[in-house]
């Protein structure tokens, strides 16, 4: 990436990295890991009930790290594999985090701050709950890059050892959807959309967004949902004439 | 001794095998792709007034396109709980304590069987 021919990286004035970013960016997870707890046990139990090792699920939680992906893919796990299903689980993985692609483009403009060491190393850490996170603290001003790899961290840290109780227990780990756990991140993604809002230059893109992802989640099974409808309402704001000042 | 590889004796103590090692390691390769594809692309593709309107109005429109599917299909418990979560932000912008609210409506409605 040093070879990047973008300007702002020839003279490079990074993000700072500091352990008050680390720690800041550990407690406005907190509120999250009760949920995202029992989801990463819920994923150890559908492990271990589809016949994957320990080990095996907590390669799946520490490699993959994505949880949604993860309880997808137990769906099309194999005792004995052959490249069509190693190819079949790759694709429905990929289709599954594809949204991911557009994540991490709409916060490109804090990870092109970060110096290349911290950039690919957090990446590998990226995940819905530090994105979001990481796009209410940008857009309140907050650059210490260090907030985005300290939740990252903890959301990592927390996923991997929540597999092991899940995996052992099994069946008593409850239904993360009796309790309503499987809504956290929505809950979470809902709540963040309200200081997102700009005004009339908003409306439009959404409303899109919200109709094509309602249309395509009808006529298309899947996720392509997310992702179609997000690529619409970006366009739609690109069509858009400028708006006043505004980063 | 037999001539097994140790590698392979290795892997059945762990429970696991070459096949499922290397599908663990193919979702994870597609994972860190979509981690930073977008993040690269964005690096590579020329800014323009345009283009930063479109990721401006990216977030937002992820977000619609992840909560508003599933509060119209998801049934009338999620639905409940995402609005009363987004009226407390609205109105104390306070996002645990949205989140909070949200996830004590959805609990509620759930155990009622909604």
């Amino acid at each position: 990436m040093q070879s990047s021919p973008d300007p702002e990286l020839k003279s490079p004035v990074y993000s700072p990295v500091t352990w008050t970013g680390f720690w800041l960016g550990m407690r406005l997870t907190l509120p999250l890991l009760p949920g995202i707890m029992v989801f990463g046990a819920a994923f150890g139990a559908g492990a271990a009930h589809k016949g994957l090792s320990l080990f095996e699920a907590m390669l799946s939680s520490g490699l993959v790290f994505a949880g949604a992906a993860q309880l997808v893919s137990l769906a099309l796990w194999q005792d004995h594999w052959t490249l069509g299903s190693t190819l079949a689980i790759t694709l429905v993985v990929f289709a599954v985090n594809a949204r991911m692609i557009l994540m991490g483009a709409a916060l490109h403009h804090w990870f092109k701050t970060a110096a290349p060491m911290w950039r690919w190393f957090s990446l590998y850490l990226f995940t819905d709950a530090n994105w979001i996170l990481g796009v209410r603290y940008h857009q309140d001003g907050g650059r210490d890059y260090g907030m985005f790899v300290g939740s990252g961290v903890l959301l990592w840290m927390t996923w991997l050892l929540v597999t092991v109780p899940g995996y052992l227990l099994g069946s008593l780990v409850p239904d993360p959807k009796t309790w309503g756990i499987d809504l956290v991140m929505p809950i979470i993604f809902a709540v963040m959309l309200i200081p997102l809002w700009k005004g009339k230059q908003t409306a439009l893109p959404w409303l899109v967004a919200a109709i094509v992802s309602i249309v395509v989640m009808q006529m298309v099974e899947g996720y392509a949902f997310i992702v179609v409808g997000a690529l619409a309402g970006a366009i739609a704001g690109a069509l858009m004439p400028e708006a006043q000042p505004d980063v | 001794m037999s001539d097994v590889p140790m590698s392979d004796v290795l892997l059945e103590q762990l429970g696991t095998s070459w096949g499922a090692l290397l599908a663990l390691v193919c979702m994870a390769a597609v994972t860190y792709l979509c981690r930073f594809g977008g993040v690269w692309l964005m690096d590579h593709l020329p800014p323009s007034p345009r283009l930063r309107r479109a990721l401006g109005a990216l977030p937002g429109s992820i977000i619609i396109s992840t909560v508003v599917p599933l509060g119209v299909m998801g049934g009338p418990a999620s639905l409940i709980a995402l609005v009363v979560a987004m009226i407390v932000m609205f109105k104390l912008r306070r996002d645990v304590l949205a989140l909070v609210a949200g996830m004590v409506t959805v609990a509620l409605l759930r155990q009622m069987g909604l």
